[in-house]
């Protein structure tokens, strides 16, 4: 694994911090601020101490002895101690405001930052060209979107600012202890590196453990789904014990991992606690020694135990974030390699002609990356306002062609060309060629909200009387009306799940609303009864009647009734013209035709056996 | 399908609580020594700030370094047996989480191996995956360090008090005073940073599952133009998260502050007062450093114990849930003669069984679903006799799987009785119907692991030589041959490493090592190349012959020669007899039969 963040994408990420430096610039002036406000109160127990209660107050700073010298002050200790009192109280008050503004900025920045983030993903990756789509699996991309940009939010904007604050305290914090005492500073600051090489190297040892552990869960998971999804087969094969025999060892596996993984852990923070507890023991104790000795008043000592105090934790922290860090790396790389996925672009030069015109195929072969051609040297045209058929079998190319027409794929040169109107279909603007070529799909996929929602998807804000007009051509709204909550059922993933015939007439509606020129039916009334089917393509013919409509069918009912049927052949063009001539030739479409038009019960039995 | 969960009660509800006890029991030691450990350490804990007092009191005011040495032994030993109970602890408490986690884990899944079908039916695997993962995770971790911190942070607290009354008590009432202002704080703001939290994890759900629609729609949105549209709409929830953090954000930021500056104010009142009472000699200067170490350092473990008890209540539903599984019951049980005659699913007592024929009768079965409303069988009657083929066709989702869940005994009739060889199956066990059961679904199940365990699944005890035999028998070797690892290779998860076809050839060897008595094919799948549709007719011929089967809608090659046809519409049988007949007949079967052949054939055509 690379731990090296590549610079690149590192610069893609910072991209979306744009408009958030101030806010964090803020939050590290707070930060700084809180850290010397904190730094505060020791000084003061230490005047209080030094001055007020013990000693002469000589070692002071000099303004701290002006201030006891204040006629006010000098002679009157209780006022002093009062003084102290308020000034702790002060000090707190501050230091909460400098905590508020800091944990206020860098929240904002940090919500800004990654819902930035989110956003233009999520558009990206709406923007992306099918054919990424296809390549890449679903839980793989929404990983990416959400656990990696998890780690990446806490990277930029928690543990870029924890650093920079801890060792700005660090400083701080040694800065005044060396001022005060340099043998007693040397000592503290001996136990940092120390503390530090410790957190870090346990740290990168351990996540490989924790890998396992997290993998060990994993399993357990899936063993558990498989076996509540496979029930059937569980059961008909009377296979409980062995599952539970295979659950138990997962079970356990998983648990000593942990445990192990425990044994680990425990060691580490409770040596942890020891090197720390080491460390305040020995300032004390050297302390009390020096104190003793003179070399430090009383005051110091307890101003030092207190330095000591802040500084050991925030030891401990930062190296347990800095090994973290190095793991965000990867993260980063994983969510930029979406970013830098290509989006579909048109040039600023694209034509926008009108659609209701013919379209032609010229001489267009196509294959998918890597495989063996799915479309063979196909010409054809498709006339304007003309209902065109085209049978097919799995695999043929059918859907293929579908694809071409709507740019879900573009041809490359030396792939032929398909044209509307004489224009190239690579010219036109993908956006606009696509509002008008509506294409309804074989399994289509519905959006989880409400029916009403589904249909008028592609024209927000329509009303309720074009919805329902839409519905009643795709003649799905009186299924529709026996759903309790009718046109409001929320259907899909979280709502009511539709047959696929409905889900088919509900994808015909959508497409609809869209008042294409083109309308495209890929194979999507194979769901449908015969009848109902004649009953759209009736009602359809009545109210869209200047449309060019392109029907895939196996029907050989729906597709007799088409001007022109095309037939495709492993990619090549098998048959091409009205049904009158295809059924006076030999072919598979005669064969078919025979097939479904023949009724005699006898006939079925005699040409099955 | 359950999908909207039940509301669970917020109020706490103890009996609840008590039905961890029997999961509890086997930890109770571990249990006592975690707690001694966390009072030892909340012990030590509170003598550390005497140290501090000591060196002041007695090494730096009397201004000796006598003893000094055994001062630092003393204090470093303390620090030195407190490391080892700290690690005693966390690893008791690591066992314990783990152990008890991994107990309930198991007794949820081995009461969901004797659930029926009907809870499987109406409840969604992510549901039941939730009750038996996470659930029990959150519900271990509580136990073994919630609790246990709980009793640290309240042993600390109330020790410091003392601690504190025994120096001095008129400093200690001082700051004791600001406790119940604390106290009140946290719960105000620790209810709604908990209201805002849950509010965060909902939306980031809601945020994941966008990004699914989002993918898995792509190809949709693409041909409908709504990219900007459902950027638009995605904005819009991510801006509701950025707001909700941002409000959870600031209550923290509000309540951190102010309880810090109440510590603020505690250790000045000690400072005024204190520092007063060190000039009239009153008290000694270490004790008032002591006495400033106290007061800072109490206010942390209020807090906890406020989180913890927030933490403690909001696991309840928690418990609910699983306890709900575990109460749930089920439909389909042995009698207690017939578990002391053939023994339980899970300890078998298999040289009492029977060898079984496969003479299949319905006497005037009844039947109606748990969740259904309607009868969807009355007053059956069918024999089959063992060998038979009965073939069930109808449309998709008619219901044509009611007799076989009958005869499976997956259900059992509401009235009426089903005999195998002559005998009412409820007189045997569920196990001995269920070894002699061979069954093959449309969308053929595979678990993870090598195609070699997943064929022997059907006879546990089999050697490689029979799982390669059963393989060959259906024609399965062929998926072997062209897999990387033969044998050995990796199904994936679900076995979607393999296509549906290879799968399914997969399953037929698998039923076919099992040997079975009675054979269940369920639907055959449409879309796999002709090839593999070849061997698997084949396959399926292996398996029909000398077998009692049962066809659920296939194709009509198999069909035509099955002993007997019945047709179900709308949940009910309509018509029964043989293909001849029910063709001749003109009735419901000739219309499915003709539709079914006509696209059987316009397909075998287009290939």
């Amino acid at each position: 694994m690379n731990n090296k963040i590549d610079s690149r994408s590192f610069g893609l990420i910072r991209r979306y911090l744009k408009g958030f430096y101030h806010l964090f610039v803020f939050a590290l002036i707070c930060s700084v601020c809180n850290t010397i406000l904190n730094a505060m109160t020791p000084q003061i127990f230490r005047f209080a101490v030094d001055g007020v209660l013990g000693g002469d107050g000589s070692d002071l700073p000099a303004f701290a002895q002006k201030l006891l010298a204040n006629p006010q002050i000098a002679g009157a200790p209780l006022k002093a101690l009062t003084y102290a009192g308020v000034a702790v109280v002060l000090v707190a008050a501050f230091s909460g405001l400098c905590s508020y503004g800091f944990r206020m900025s860098t929240t904002k920045g940090s919500e800004g930052f990654v819902k930035a983030l989110r956003d233009s993903l999520y558009a990206h990756i709406q923007k992306l060209p099918f054919s990424w789509h296809v390549g890449h699996q679903t839980g793989e991309i929404i990983q990416r979107c959400t656990s990696d940009v998890d780690v990446v939010r806490n990277f930029v904007t928690n543990q870029l600012i924890e650093v920079v604050r801890i060792v700005f305290l660090l400083a701080f914090s040694l800065s005044i202890m060396f001022s005060m005492n340099v043998k007693m500073a040397l000592i503290a600051a001996a136990f940092i590196p120390v503390v530090l090489a410790y957190s870090g190297i346990f740290y990168a040892k351990i996540s490989s453990r924790f890998r396992d552990a997290d993998e060990a869960e994993g399993y357990l998971s899936s063993t558990v789904q498989e076996n509540l999804t496979g029930v059937r087969v569980v059961r008909a094969f009377g296979r409980e014990s062995f599952e539970i025999e295979r659950f138990n060892e997962k079970n356990i596996r998983f648990s000593n991992l942990w445990i192990q993984l425990g044994k680990l852990l425990s060691l580490y923070w409770s040596l942890g606690d020891l090197i720390t507890g080491l460390q305040i023991m020995t300032i004390i104790s050297v302390g009390a020694f020096f104190a003793v000795n003179g070399e430090l008043t009383l005051g110091e000592f307890l101003a030092f135990v207190s330095y000591n105090a802040t500084l050991v934790w925030p030891v401990r922290g930062l190296g347990r974030i800095l090994s973290e860090m190095s793991k965000a790396g990867v993260s980063i790389d994983r969510v930029a390699y979406i970013l830098k996925a290509e989006e579909e672009k048109d040039p600023a030069d694209a034509k926008t002609p009108p659609l209701d015109a013919d379209i032609r195929f010229e001489d267009v072969t196509f294959c998918y990356e890597g495989a063996k051609p799915v479309l063979d040297h196909l010409s054809f045209t498709i006339p304007a306002g003309k209902t065109f058929a085209v049978l097919g079998g799995t695999g043929s190319g059918k859907s293929t062609m579908m694809h071409l027409l709507d740019r879900l794929y573009d041809l490359k040169e030396g792939e032929g060309k398909i044209t509307v109107g004489g224009v190239d279909l690579r010219e036109i603007r993908r956006d606009y060629l696509r509002q008008n070529i509506g294409l309804v799909l074989q399994e289509p996929f519905l959006f989880s909200r409400t029916i009403k929602e589904n249909i008028g998807i592609s024209r927000p804000g329509s009303g309720m009387d074009e919805i329902r007009r839409a519905a009643g051509i795709a003649c799905v709204d009186d299924a529709i009306d026996t759903f309790t909550d009718g046109y409001d059922t929320v259907v899909g993933e979280r709502g009511v799940t539709l047959s696929g015939g409905q889900k088919q007439r509900v994808a015909i509606a959508r497409m609809l609303m869209q008042g294409a020129p083109v309308m495209i039916f890929d194979d999507s009334l194979s769901a449908v009864d015969a009848e109902t089917d004649a009953k759209i393509r009736a009602s359809l013919k009545e109210r869209m009647g200047s449309a060019t409509v392109i029907l895939i069918s196996h029907r050989i009912t729906t597709l007799m009734q088409a001007d022109e049927i095309l037939v495709l052949e492993d990619g090549r063009l098998a048959q091409h013209g009205t049904h009158n001539d295809l059924i006076r030739q030999e072919g598979i479409y005669k064969t078919i035709y025979d097939i479904q038009m023949s009724s005699s019960d006898r006939e079925l039995i005699g040409s099955a056996t | 399908m359950r999908i909207d969960e039940k509301e669970y009660t917020s109020s706490l509800n103890l009996g609840t609580w008590k039905r961890l006890f029997p999961f509890l029991r086997p930890f109770r030691k571990t249990f006592a020594l975690i707690v001694a450990m966390n009072l030892l350490c909340a012990a030590i804990d509170i003598m550390m700030p005497l140290f501090q007092r000591t060196a002041i009191d007695s090494f730096i005011l009397q201004n000796t370094t006598d003893g000094l040495w055994l001062f630092a032994l003393v204090y470093g030993g303390t620090i030195c047996l407190q490391t080892l109970f700290v690690i005693i602890f966390t690893r008791g408490s690591m066992r314990m989480e783990m152990n008890l986690g991994r107990d309930m884990k198991k007794a949820c899944f081995v009461h969901l191996q004797g659930l029926s079908f009907s809870y499987y039916n109406t409840t969604p695997v992510g549901y039941i995956l939730a009750r038996v993962m996470s659930d029990t995770n959150r519900i271990a971790g509580l136990m073994a360090w919630s609790i246990v911190d709980l009793i640290w942070c309240t042993t600390y607290v109330l020790g410091v008090f003392v601690a504190m009354l025994f120096l001095n008590v008129k400093l200690a009432l001082m700051v004791i005073v600001i406790v119940p202002i604390i106290a009140l704080l946290t719960g105000f703001f620790q209810k709604r940073i908990l209201f805002w939290n849950r509010r965060i994890r909902k939306q980031n759900s809601k945020i994941t599952s966008a990004y699914n629609e989002g993918i898995m729609g792509a190809k949709t949105s693409k041909t409908l133009v709504i990219e900007d549209q459902n950027a638009k709409e995605f904005d819009e929830i991510t801006e509701d998260m950025r707001r909700s953090g941002v409000r959870a954000a600031r209550l923290n930021a509000v309540f951190i502050p102010l309880v810090l500056l109440l510590g603020a104010i505690a250790s000045a009142v000690v400072v005024r007062r204190g520092g007063q009472m060190v000039l009239e000699q009153l008290v000694l200067l270490g004790t008032l450093s002591a006495f400033v170490s106290y007061a800072t350092g109490i206010f942390e473990p209020i807090q906890q114990i406020a989180r913890n008890l927030a933490e403690i209540f909001s696991i309840q539903p928690n418990i609910e849930r699983v306890m709900d599984l575990l109460d749930e019951k089920p439909q389909i049980v042995d009698t207690p003669k017939v578990i002391e005659k053939y023994g339980t699913t899970l300890e078998p007592k298999r040289e009492n069984w029977e060898p079984i024929r496969g003479d299949i009768e319905f006497r005037d079965v009844s039947f109606q679903y748990p969740d259904g409303n309607e009868e969807v069988l009355s007053h059956f009657n069918l024999t089959v006799p063992a060998g038979a083929t009965v073939a069930i066709v109808g449309e998709t989702g008619a219901g044509k799987s009611t007799l076989v869940n009958l005869a499976c005994r997956f259900f059992e009739p509401t009235s009426g009785q089903i005999l195998i060889d002559g005998k009412d199956y409820r007189e045997r066990s569920q196990l001995w119907l269920h070894s002699s059961l061979g069954y093959v679904l449309q969308s053929p199940h595979l678990f993870t692991g090598t195609v070699m365990e997943n064929i022997r699944y059907g006879r546990l005890d089999a050697t490689d030589e029979e799982v390669m035999a059963a393989a060959k028998a259906v024609s399965a070797d062929t998926v072997v041959e062209k897999l990387e690892n033969g044998w050995q290779s990796d199904v994936g998860e679900g076995g979607d490493r393999l296509s549906t076809g290879e799968k399914q050839l997969i399953s037929f060897a698998r039923a076919v090592l099992a040997n079975p008595r009675i054979f269940v094919l369920d639907e055959a799948t449409s879309s796999i190349d002709t090839q593999t549709e070849q061997l698997i007719q084949n396959a399926i011929e292996y398996l029909l012959r000398d077998r009692t089967s049962f066809l659920i809608a296939h194709r009509l090659s198999t069909i035509r020669h099955a002993d007997m046809i019945l047709v179900v519409r709308d949940g009910k049988i309509i018509e029964q007899g043989k293909h001849e007949e029910l063709l001749k007949k003109g009735g419901y079967y000739s219309t499915l039969y003709r539709k079914q052949f006509e696209e059987e054939s316009s397909m075998s055509v287009l290939r």
